[in-house]
């Protein structure tokens, strides 16, 4: 529980869905991690800390990468969405949610610092694979959403 | 046996490699913040399926083969992708456009390809299609702005169309290795698709008001490794750190 994701700090890899399986032998630790996106550039960093953590521990730890099934946004926590949420990341909502950018699709994304849903998106990709741009229409602050994959 | 399926998996992750290098030229130079970061992005997924598929045919391969040496040590001669995807950043709306009938292509792919009978291949395509459905969205909706856009890029986007439909039909013609790998039950035959893939693409540009283009006359020869003459130069930058420094990693 102490390794985050390193690129949402505040999200540790097991609310973000991202280890599948952990077993004890001795002191042998096995752990398999799936990736969120295919071309995730966190996952060589994240099997390097999960090492360091175990090996603190006092375990070592062999990491598995797993591809199926294939990691959705239904795993991560309730916990992590309200790390999210706090952080100023949008949690997931639906596939719909972010569908469409030209037509007057319903505004259904809550702004993580007003609450408001007046919020339009700007580019289905943001900072990372896994979140999209959204702009506030009332508080002006531009934010994050992560996207809905399932 | 082992050698087929690793030339076919090869084959149809060249696909990917390249394109994925072609977007990565863009990384700084796109034509706003918004869509340099999604092409990029788009770049990064498709770099990140690569490595899935290479890691396996490596995996079959044996001896020394690993995926760095699959995706930077052959010769031209040696890639299989297809023309489409080496064609060069003319402009946005050309980026788009080949962006947009390699995305809809490589949709309809992967949902033939999590049938496949090797648990491997399954995988890698459930997971890329969850992030191949936005790359759809993404260039669909891009089609739409250009063509129904101003009187500009509504011209622009219709010669785009119209120069690189001659690449489109390479990508639902099957090569010998996939029709044997899909008479195993292990590959597609993406001809089984083609019709398919021809409607999808003018019921967007019908929306776009796009004229689809008349003329049937296809290029091929991408899939047997007889590539036009960009991508040697894509090769020589693609290539240069692992010739200069030979066998550098991460």
């Amino acid at each position: 529980m102490q390794v985050a994701d390193p690129e949402i700090p505040v999200l540790s890899i097991i609310d973000m869905g991202v280890v599948r399986s952990a077993r004890l032998q001795n002191s042998e630790a096995y752990i398999e991690i799936t990736p969120t996106y295919s071309g995730c550039p966190a996952m060589d960093v994240i099997g390097d800390d999960i090492k360091k953590a175990m090996k603190e521990a006092g375990f070592q730890a062999h990491i598995k990468l797993i591809l199926a099934p294939a990691w959705t946004t239904d795993w991560i926590t309730e916990a992590g969405r309200n790390a999210l949420q706090k952080y100023g990341i949008a949690p997931p909502l639906n596939p719909d949610a972010d569908k469409d950018a030209l037509l007057g699709q319903k505004r259904v994304v809550p702004c993580p610092q007003c609450g408001s849903t007046n919020t339009l998106m700007i580019s289905q990709f943001g900072s990372t694979a896994c979140k999209a741009l959204f702009k506030c229409e009332d508080c002006l602050e531009p934010f994050d959403y992560f996207k809905c994959l399932r | 046996m082992n050698s087929n399926l690793a030339n076919y998996i090869v084959q149809i992750a060249d696909n990917n490699l390249i394109l994925a290098q072609r977007l990565g030229e863009l990384c700084g130079h796109a034509a706003t913040i918004e869509t340099d970061i999604a092409l990029t992005n788009i770049s990064l997924d498709l770099f990140g399926q690569v490595r899935s598929y290479y890691q396996y045919a490596a995996s079959l391969m044996g001896n020394e083969a690993s995926e760095d040496s699959i995706a930077f040590l052959r010769t031209e001669g040696e890639y299989k992708n297809s023309l489409l995807v080496e064609q060069p950043n003319t402009d946005f709306a050309y980026v788009i456009t080949r962006q947009f009938f390699y995305d809809q292509f490589h949709l309809l792919f992967l949902k033939k390809l999590q049938h496949s009978s090797d648990e491997n291949l399954r995988a890698i395509a459930l997971k890329s299609i969850k992030e191949v459905t936005y790359h759809v969205r993404f260039s669909s909706d891009w089609m739409l702005r250009l063509g129904d856009g101003t009187e500009e890029s509504h011209q622009r986007v219709s010669q785009a169309v119209s120069d690189l439909w001659t690449y489109t039909n390479e990508l639902v013609t099957a090569s010998e290795i996939e029709l044997e790998m899909a008479s195993q039950g292990i590959g597609v035959n993406p001809e089984e698709f083609r019709a398919e893939y021809f409607t999808s693409l003018k019921s967007v540009l019908n929306e776009a008001t796009i004229p689809v283009p008349e003329h049937s006359y296809f290029q091929k020869g991408g899939k047997q490794g007889i590539h036009t003459e960009h991508m040697g130069f894509i090769l020589t930058e693609m290539q240069y750190m692992q010739r200069t420094y030979p066998n550098m990693t991460w």
